[in-house]
Parts: structure tokens; C-alpha cells; sequence
């Protein structure tokens, strides 16, 4: 019971409550939006956001931050694709994920090195790279849209593994990309949860000179942490890329806050050391779920960034007071004994 | 006796051409407690350092456990040696068995997290240690002493043979400190040595077997604990002779309170205060951590607000909204953690003595203000080669001076003071002291919040004991022993 109301008093059960009457409301008004197949498109349309989300999630549990994961990402898919067809060779898609991941991981190791070798301050690093892998994709892997998409992209993108039809006939349906989400979901939560080098990202959140002083090699881990989040972004990218069927060098880029939003109402702490995956799928679900439910109401979309934004301040502004709160409890049990 | 589990041997260490360590050597042997003392910027620091292998030492060796250690911490914690830093460096957003077993699983390179094996291993180590702690509890909801013996933990968790405290007792309280002596004595019994750091006598006396005195870079003294007194400790320690004894203090004490309090009370921190302060006279606040004081203090300041009573300054009735009316009226506040609460570390020291006395009408004149600075250097004697370097470059003594500094400079008519001399060396201390008895003398009514009877008895005409929010005692410091205080703040003396 009274795990229950602390479940409910977190930050993430606040947030969950406020998402599900957000949903009820929404439903009132438009009745359609209350069936299985809207979780569909819900669980659809949060898959980018999820798999970037994963992400920024062990960044964010280390202590660090990162803007540049969109960047990434967007490098990623556009340089496989014009690899590929400029080769003209045949590449399975599962093999454009190995490319586009293995790219991620490079720019990466970029990052990691900054931050870790160096020990720079995550932010500029991230922000510089962020405009550095931009612009150098912009300028120098292209800017035209990649249309024509290899056949088996196609046939990948069209497998679905759910599929059904709402009660005004609508469909919607789950694609084989979702499995990319599945398999980043399981290697996150095996490497930050059964891996002592999950623990000590953990650690070095909590306490970086901390973790130094009891001989954890701090900057080794660093330049790992931003390695997987750069691979991370890179699968991310080639299932956007997927889902859309065509490579647009602009996409993804922009969309940053949406993640770091997820990710934070997830429970992880901008100031590092706490972040689970079930907490950050959940963040991605609630944003997404009120960034397509406000389109589906009609409401113009300069306004889901009013209500992202308050979502974020509410997000890593509650367990704050909440906090404070406790503390004052604290104090006035103290004082009735 | 057996061969000793340490042996640093004509160690020396230079900072450019600041010698700070000379040809130091020291010895520990299975089940010994030595204390390391000296005051700040005696070199106790860097020599713990290289100890524990962060720093490289320019000549000398360390060998620990029959092993020669170099500058590599991994080296250091692979042959038995664990340092207990003074703010623990544990994991806040950990367990306490994840804090417990990490050091262990760390350095022996374990691969996996295996979170049965942690609990199995953190029980084990706690029911060695006969503590009984909440195993799943994150580290940052403990209080300061179990995250004390959650660190004693992790250290003996990995086999420690050699552990290294520093500053153990700084946060503790009494019956705090005995629990921690007791454990400490049982695992002396195991063989386990301990190497103090410290420069609290008292502290010294109750837990060491053998002492090391490093002044300046030297080890000027050596020996059983018996062969020390507190006086000659203090003299080893600062090179000239201290007297531990009561200040002399000669000014009349007004007749009238510049403050007094009736019947004040906040809920859940004190309730039922009666206080006056006069000025001319040094009142100790003493309580533990906790009894209220220093949420007492922090409403004479207006910082947190009483529920019900009165504050009445010169007889006129006061209600303080915020910190600014209280400054307005003549009250300054020296906070307990200067470092967080007190000073901007990384500003010009003239910037931080300047800052709460800077022209109302916006306009700054930078000669004015360093001048202002650089007189109240020489004052207060704080060690400094000007006031253009950072705070952060002084030693604890000195930037406790400056934080005064800034207060003195606004003439107050009443200052508190929150554990003025915390992390603070005997010999710098016994000189705030001094600063803070001529303030005295001058007509400032003072205020000491504090835990350190020794330094209550030294500076105060009265003492007040607060327990568990109230004031359960006054005292007349010259009619009343150390001893009593203890009783008193503890609770004991009323049955």
C-alpha cells in the first residue's frame, strides 16, 4: 500500500496520471481516440522517440547531457543510404542498421573523446557537434532527398508484425521496425542493470570524484557511454529512415527536446545518477501521446511545444518539491516524538 | 613486534618551489591506530594523497602490505589500503549494499552486476561490524554517522588492512563517536590498522595508540599517545606554546539586552525560548545536531519564522521577514558550511569581504573597496600574499577569517556565529577566538552555536544547553566543567 502511493507521489506516477486524464479528456471529445488501435499508433509513433530516448537515458544516468543524438542519427541514416546506392551494391536491411550504428558510433567516439579524454563540459560539447555533424552532412554528404529507396527497405518497411482496424475502420498497425526498439530495450536494461559497468555509470553520476577516488577510470567509461548513446542514435536513425521510406537529410534534427523531454519525465534526473528504461519508455509514450492526441483534437501544433515545455519543468521541477515536502514531513515527525 | 602493514619511508614532495613535504617517513603496524596530526597546510594532505597512490611523491617509498605502491589508486586499494575520505565519497543514488560491495567488485574487476551477491556480502560485512543497517536504503537518506559506517563498510568489504580516516569524528555526535570506537576497537582486534587524520585533540586521546606530528612538511614528533599531553600536542603541532585555557575577558556586560526572546517556538524545531543578549557578552548556544540550535539561530536572522513568542530588540518588538531585516537591525549571521553557505570560493578574496557592504547607491569604487579589503587582512591576520587571489587558495582557518572579515565590516550589533572553527586547526582557532572576544570587548553582542564544549567553555560568559528544541540550562562558564556540559547537552542530566 504504501508502495503504491509512492508510486503514485513519483514524479513518473504524476506524470502517468496526468497523461491517462489528458487521454480521458481527449476521448471525451472525440470518441474514436479510445480503442486498441490508437495504443497501436501510440506504441507506432513513439518508436523513434523511444530508441533516442534509451539513449540520452544512460547519458543523463552518467551525469552528462546530450543534444547532439538527432545529429547523429540524421548522419547516420543519410550517409548509409548514399553509401549504398552510390556503391550500388545489394545491402540487406539488416545490414544498413550495422552501417548506420557503426557510423553512430563513430561520431560518438567523437563526443566521448571531448568529454572523456578531454573532460570538457557535456553541453558545449554536445551543442558543438550537434551544428558540427549538421552541417558537416549538410555539406558533405548532401542535401537532396533520398526517394528511391532500395526494394527491400520497401518490403521491410510494409512487414508488419500487428495490424488492426478501429471501430470507424481506421488502420493502424504495428511495423517489423519495432523489434529495433525491443532489442535496444533488452540491451539497455541488461547492460545498465546485470553489467557492473552499467553500475558504474550509475556510480559516476552519483559521484564522479567519488567513483575516481575508488579506482573507477572515469574517462574510459565516459568515452564508452558516449559510444553506445552515438550507436543508439544511429539505429534510431535507420528506423526513421525505415518507417518513412526515403532519406531526408533534415529530418530528426529539432526534435532533440521532445527526446530530452521523455527522458526526464521518465524519472531521470538532469543532474545525473537515476534513469531507469521502463521510466523512459513510459516518457517517450506520454510525449508522444500528447503530441499526436493535441493533433488529433484540432489543436494548432505551436501549442504542443507550450505544453512539452511545461511537461519538462514539471517533470524535473516536482521531484524537487517534492522532496522539499518530504523533508518538511520529516522534520514535523521529528517533532512529535 | 610484527612487521608493520605500512611503511612510508623519506617521502618528499614539491609544488614548484614549495617544498611541501621533507623526508617524512611512518609506520603502522596490524591493530594499530595512529593518528597523523597537524594543522592545515602542515602537509597531512598531500602525504595521504600519495599514500593512496593519487599523487606521485618526488623521492621516498610506500609499501603497503609487503608491496611497493606507485602513483596508481588501483595499486594502492589492491594492497589493503582504503582511505575514508571526510565527505565519504559514496554513491548517494545507490543502496547501501550496492555502496558497500563496490569497491570490492571493482577492484577485482568483476564483470557483472550481481545484486545477491552485493546484500550477501554487505550483511556479512555489517554483522562483522555488529551494525544493523537497512540494506536497500539509498545512501543519501542516511544520516551523516551511518554514511560513516556504511564507508567503514565498503573499506572492510575488500579486505582493507590499512584504513585511512579523515576527520572521522568532524560530524558525529558523542554517542556517536563511542559506537564508532567500539567498532573500531573490535576490528583492531582483528588486525585491522587505522592511520587518523586530525587535528582534534580531544579526538586524538580517545582513539590513538601512537602519533605522528607533521608541522611544515616534517615530522616534528613521535610516540605513544602516553607520552602526549593536550598541551604539548598543541605545541608540537603549531611550534609555539598554546594555552588551552579559558580566554581572560575583561569588558563589563551591559546591563541592558540589545536582543531578547520570550516563549519563542516553530513547530517541529524549538519550542518555549527565553534568551537575552547583551552586548559585551559572549553567549554558547550548545546542542547536538539536530537539538534545534541552529534553526534557532537561523529565526534571530529572520531566516526561518517562529510560529508564536516574541523577538524584541532595545525593547522595541521586531518581526523579521527576511535575512535584509535582520542585517538592517544590526544582526549578522556567519553560516555553519561556509563553503556552501558563506563564501563565493572562486571570487577575489577583496570581493568577498566587501560583498554584504557594498555602496547602497550603486556605484563601486574598486580602490575604496580594496583598501577596505587589505585593512581587514592585516586585522584579522589572515595569511594571504594580497587580496587579489581566490578564497578558494586559503587554508580553512583563513577563510573562516574572511567570512568574519565581511561581517566586521558592517559593524554589527549582535553576531552569530554557527560553528566558527569547524575544520579549523588549534592554533588558527585559538586566534578566531581572539577575534571574536575583542569584538566582544568593543560592544558587540556574540552569539556562538556550537557542539565543541571545549571551545564554549574557552570563549563564552554563558552557556546554554538546548535539547531536543529547548534550553534545558544556563550556565555561568566559569562555574561549570566540561564534563557537566557533556552530560547536559546529551540529555543525562535530567534523568
Amino acid at each position: 500500500m504504501r508502495k503504491l502511493s509512492n508510486a503514485v507521489t513519483s514524479p513518473q506516477g504524476v506524470v502517468l496520471i496526468a497523461a491517462i486524464l489528458f487521454a480521458l479528456v481527449i476521448g471525451s471529445i472525440n470518441p474514436g481516440f479510445l480503442s486498441v488501435a490508437t495504443v497501436v499508433d501510440l506504441l507506432r509513433n513513439s518508436l523513434v522517440t523511444g530508441i533516442f530516448a534509451l539513449g540520452v537515458m544512460i547519458v543523463l544516468a552518467s551525469g552528462g547531457i546530450d543534444v547532439s543524438f538527432t545529429a547523429i542519427g540524421a548522419f547516420a541514416m543519410y550517409a548509409t543510404m548514399s553509401l549504398v546506392l552510390g556503391l550500388d551494391v545489394p545491402v540487406p536491411v539488416f545490414g544498413l542498421f550495422v552501417i548506420s550504428a557503426a557510423i553512430g558510433a563513430c561520431l560518438g567516439l567523437v563526443n566521448g573523446i571531448l568529454i572523456g579524454g578531454l573532460g570538457l563540459p557535456t553541453l558545449i560539447v554536445t551543442l558543438g557537434t550537434l551544428s558540427l555533424f549538421r552541417g558537416a552532412l549538410l555539406t558533405f554528404v548532401g542535401t537532396v532527398y533520398i526517394t528511391n529507396v532500395p526494394r527491400n527497405v520497401v518490403s521491410f518497411a510494409r512487414t508488419m508484425i500487428l495490424r488492426m482496424e478501429n471501430s470507424i475502420g481506421q488502420l493502424s498497425s504495428l511495423p517489423l521496425s519495432f523489434t529495433v526498439l525491443i532489442g535496444v530495450t533488452i540491451f539497455v536494461a541488461f547492460l545498465m542493470n546485470a553489467t557492473h559497468f552499467g553500475r558504474t555509470i550509475y556510480a559516476i553520476g552519483g559521484s564522479e570524484e567519488g567513483a575516481r577516488r575508488i579506482g573507477i577510470d572515469v574517462a574510459r567509461v565516459k568515452v564508452w557511454i558516449y559510444v553506445i548513446a552515438g550507436t543508439i542514435a544511429g539505429l534510431a536513425g535507420m528506423t526513421h529512415m525505415t518507417l518513412s521510406r526515403m532519406a531526408n537529410p533534415f529530418d530528426l534534427v529539432g526534435t532533440e527536446l521532445n527526446v530530452i523531454a521523455a527522458v526526464v519525465l521518465g524519472g531521470a534526473r538532469i543532474t545525473g545518477g537515476h534513469g531507469t528504461v521502463t521510466g523512459t519508455l513510459l516518457g517517450a509514450l506520454v510525449i508522444t501521446l500528447i503530441n499526436t492526441s493535441l493533433l488529433s483534437a484540432g489543436v494548432p501544433s505551436y501549442w504542443q511545444k507550450v505544453v512539452v515545455g511545461i511537461l519538462i519543468i514539471l517533470g524535473t521541477g516536482l521531484p524537487i518539491v517534492i522532496d522539499r515536502l518530504a523533508k518538511h514531513r520529516e522534520r514535523l515527525a521529528r517533532a512529535a516524538v | 613486534m610484527a612487521d608493520p602493514v605500512l611503511s612510508m619511508t623519506g617521502i618528499r614532495k614539491a609544488y614548484g618551489p614549495v617544498r611541501v613535504l621533507e623526508e617524512v617517513g611512518l609506520t603502522l603496524h596490524p591493530g594499530e591506530v595512529r593518528c597523523l596530526a597537524g594543522e592545515n597546510g602542515s602537509g597531512k594532505s598531500t602525504l595521504i594523497k600519495i599514500l593512496s597512490g593519487v599523487v606521485p611523491a618526488d623521492a621516498g617509498s610506500v609499501t603497503i602490505a609487503g608491496q611497493t605502491i606507485g602513483a596508481d589508486a588501483r595499486q594502492a586499494i589492491a594492497a589493503a589500503l582504503s582511505v575514508i575520505y571526510q565527505d565519504f565519497s559514496l554513491f548517494p543514488n545507490l543502496t547501501v549494499s550496492e555502496n558497500i560491495a563496490f569497491l570490492k567488485t571493482t577492484a577485482g574487476g568483476e564483470r557483472w552486476h550481481r545484486a545477491r551477491a552485493d546484500r550477501r556480502l554487505a550483511r556479512e560485512t555489517l554483522a562483522r561490524m555488529r551494525v544493523d543497517l537497512d540494506l536497500d536504503m539509498l545512501v543519501e537518506l542516511l544520516p551523516v554517522a551511518s554514511k560513516q559506517l556504511v564507508a567503514i563498510a565498503r573499506a572492510l568489504a575488500n579486505e582493507a588492512r590499512v584504513i585511512v580516516m579523515d576527520e572521522p569524528t568532524t560530524a558525529l555526535t558523542r554517542s556517536e563517536v563511542a559506537r564508532l570506537a567500539e567498532i573500531i576497537a573490535a576490528l583492531k582486534a582483528e588486525g585491522v590498522a587505522f592511520l587518523f587524520v586530525s587535528h582534534k585533540t580531544e579526538e586524538v586521546f580517545a582513539f590513538c595508540d601512537t602519533i605522528t606530528v607533521l608541522r611544515d612538511g616534517q615530522v616534528v614528533a613521535e610516540g605513544p599517545t602516553s607520552a602526549f599531553d593536550a598541551a604539548r600536542l598543541g605545541c608540537e603541532m603549531t611550534g609555539r606554546a598554546i594555552d588551552t585555557q579559558r580566554l581572560a575577558r575583561a569588558a563589563p556586560v551591559a546591563a541592558e539586552p540589545f536582543l531578547s526572546v520570550r516563549d519563542l517556538a516553530r513547530k517541529g524545531d524549538y519550542a518555549g525560548v527565553d534568551l537575552d543578549l547583551r552586548p559585551g557578552e559572549v553567549v554558547s548556544l550548545v546542542g547536538l545536531l539536530g537539538s534545534g540550535r541552529t534553526e534557532l539561530s537561523l529565526s534571530l536572522f529572520g531566516m526561518l519564522h517562529p510560529d508564536e513568542g516574541t523577538i524584541t530588540i532595545e525593547g522595541r518588538p521586531v518581526r523579521f521577514t527576511d535575512a535584509r531585516d535582520a542585517m538592517a537591525a544590526g544582526i549578522a549571521y556567519v553560516p555553519e558550511d561556509r563553503l556552501t553557505e558563506g563564501l563565493f570560493l572562486d571570487q577575489p578574496i577583496a570581493d568577498n569581504i566587501t560583498v554584504a557592504t557594498l555602496s547602497s547607491r550603486g556605484f563601486l569604487s574598486r580602490s575604496a573597496l580594496k583598501k577596505r579589503a587589505r585593512d581587514a587582512v592585516q586585522r584579522l591576520r589572515i595569511k594571504t600574499p594580497g587580496v587579489e587571489p581566490t578564497v578558494a587558495t586559503l587554508s580553512g582557518g583563513n577563510q573562516q577569517r574572511v567570512v568574519l572579515a565581511r561581517w566586521m565590516e558592517r559593524s554589527p550589533r549582535l553576531m552569530i556565529l554557527n560553528g566558527p572553527t569547524v575544520g579549523v586547526d588549534i592554533g588558527s582557532k585559538r586566534e578566531i577566538h581572539e577575534i571574536l572576544l575583542a569584538l566582544s570587548r568593543a560592544g558587540t553582542a556574540v552569539m556562538v552555536v556550537t557542539d565543541d564544549i571545549g571551545e564554549a567553555m574557552a570563549l563564552s560568559d554563558r552557556v546554554l544547553v538546548m535539547v531536543k528544541g529547548r534550553i534545558t540550562g544556563a550556565f555561568d562558564a566559569d562555574a561549570v566543567d566540561e564534563d557537566r556540559l557533556y552530560t547536559e547537552i546529551t540529555g543525562g542530566g535530567r534523568g
